[in-house]
């Protein structure tokens, strides 16, 4: 009989997290930024369809870049938590803090618990009644949840991107040209140099403090072009 | 513990992670299925009338189609037996941007209906990015209200009227249910609760198809009006309170309820008419030949 190999935990954790972060690295980037009116987020994703960025309760939002089943899972289980506590309680009590906590563990628990760990990363986004009450948290395969202010890049060459973010980047800016910023930013991603990004290779989307109730939006079409 | 939204490794129960549904209440019934409002059994009572008269009920509730909407408006009253238990109970509600629902019968069941079903639409849009169709989300009512069918066996019954616009026909619709669930559409006009018979009567003599918005807001003041005048558990416009009906409109430009002031404005023109003649407006006797809708 032959017996397994033995492996060390830490060699265990190590294995595992490199395997996620090359799944990770492998698609295109995400940005999620702070503007005067609220949260901006943009991936670059040529399908109408298959979202990587979407609504979970009035002032909550989320991103996503990975598997898209395995983030998909996460997102509905987000929106299934939201709206269950908002049925149970009040739309107030739902919280960015409470989602991100109950992502956390979960991430968590399934990258100790089984063999192959999810491939994503997740950025949960809350909108507040100004710019210093906005919150968003960075989530990663393990479970690690930080609480991220400005802007936050994830997936592909998300160094690459962030640092020309960084270039442009300031608090309080305005929507177009923000927008205009990171869609130059996202076209760093890849290795044949820059590259220009047209609205039907984007998917953006706000949450925007100024609307009643239900703060997010997608923009698309005709408002999407007028913007850039 | 109402919410065990986590088990011990603080990791989501396995319901929130299974995939395969986009309801919320399909969702609720799998995993914590007492916070649904049909799957209670009541207590078995001595009579089911004595219960019925010891908690609050809504009473009456009318709709209106106009060409490209429809609007929906809903007295104040609430009663309990002989009493008044409220004068400014809101009994016509957002379900969806496109829709609004009006609810008849016991308040509490129906104000907890009425919130599974705006959490339904919304959550079944969030999850599948796009929203049900009109006959779907009528459908979607008639399920909960068939889960009701014990506590209405009991005398503790809801009946809705659902109202939107179709933005796949374009057009105003308004569905009516039955105690069983049963859904019915219906053309034009429709009125439910207790003042509904009055109300109706009163819509069919006043209603034109060439309707604009604010004919139909008017058309379904006079309605109450008249639910109110013959009817002691529908309210009547409270003019020293400011207590005047809920009214909404939907359109293709969505949902919009009318503000108090505007309500106001339409509430003291029909009083005004009502001082000149108590019966309303004469509907003509004969039909006449210049008359577009005949």
């Amino acid at each position: 009989m032959s017996m397994p190999f033995y492996v060390s935990p830490e060699q265990a954790v190590k294995d595992k997290a490199e395997f996620a972060r090359k799944g990770i690295a492998r698609g295109r980037s995400v940005a999620v930024m702070q503007y005067a009116d609220g949260i901006l987020l943009v991936a670059e994703n040529p399908s109408r369809a298959l979202h990587k960025i979407s609504e979970i309760y009035d002032r909550i939002a989320f991103a996503a870049v990975g598997k898209y089943n395995e983030f998909e899972n996460m997102r509905v289980a987000g929106v299934r938590l939201a709206d269950l506590r908002g049925y149970s309680y009040d739309r107030r009590d739902v919280t960015g803090r409470g989602l991100a906590n109950a992502y956390a563990q979960t991430l968590g628990a399934i990258f100790t618990e089984t063999a192959k760990p999810y491939e994503v990363e997740i950025v949960v986004a809350e909108v507040g009644e100004s710019a210093a009450e906005d919150q968003m948290f960075r989530l990663t395969f393990d479970g690690s949840v930080a609480e991220e202010s400005g802007f936050v890049v994830m997936g592909g060459s998300a160094e690459q991107v962030a640092a020309a973010v960084r270039e442009t980047y300031a608090e309080g800016m305005p929507l177009a040209p923000l927008l205009a910023a990171a869609v130059r930013a996202l076209g760093q991603n890849g290795g044949e140099g820059p590259r220009e990004l047209t609205p039907a290779q984007l998917e953006v989307a706000v949450l925007d403090r100024n609307r009643p109730r239900r703060k997010f939006r997608r923009l698309v079409g005709a408002s999407l072009e007028r913007l850039l | 513990m109402i919410l065990p939204a986590a088990d011990s490794s603080g990791r989501l129960p396995a319901a929130f992670q299974t995939a395969g549904t986009s309801s919320f209440t399909e969702f609720l019934g799998g995993h914590l299925p007492d916070l649904l409002p049909g799957r209670r059994t009541s207590p078995a009572t001595q009579g089911a009338h004595a219960v019925a008269t010891q908690v609050p009920h809504g009473t009456t509730i009318v709709a209106a189609t106009f060409e490209g909407g429809v609007v929906m408006a809903g007295d104040r009253r609430a009663t309990m037996g002989n009493y008044i238990a409220q004068r400014d109970i809101e009994k016509v509600f957002h379900a969806d941007d496109y829709s609004c629902v009006g609810i008849a019968g016991t308040a509490g069941l129906a104000v907890e209906v009425v919130r599974l079903f705006q959490v339904e639409l919304e959550h079944y849009e969030k999850i599948e990015g796009t929203t049900l169709s009109m006959d779907g989300k009528a459908n979607r009512l008639a399920t909960m209200i068939r889960s009701n069918l014990g506590m209405a066996m009991q005398g503790l019954a809801v009946v809705p009227l659902f109202a939107g616009f179709d933005l796949e026909t374009a057009a105003g619709r308004i569905f009516s249910y039955d105690i069983t669930g049963g859904r019915y559409e219906e053309h034009s006009y429709h009125a439910v609760g207790s003042g509904s018979l009055f109300a109706r009567g009163a819509l069919k003599k006043l209603y034109r198809e060439d309707f604009t918005a604010d004919d139909a807001v008017l058309a379904c003041t006079h309605a109450l009006y008249d639910a109110a005048d013959d009817d002691a558990a529908t309210g009547g416009p409270d003019l020293p309170r400011r207590i005047y009906p809920v009214v909404v409109v939907v359109t293709d430009e969505g949902f919009r309820r009318l503000e108090e002031e505007a309500v106001g404005r339409v509430v003291r023109a029909v009083v005004e008419d009502r001082m000149e003649r108590p019966g309303g407006p004469y509907a003509p006797l004969r039909v006449d030949d210049s008359d577009p809708t005949t």
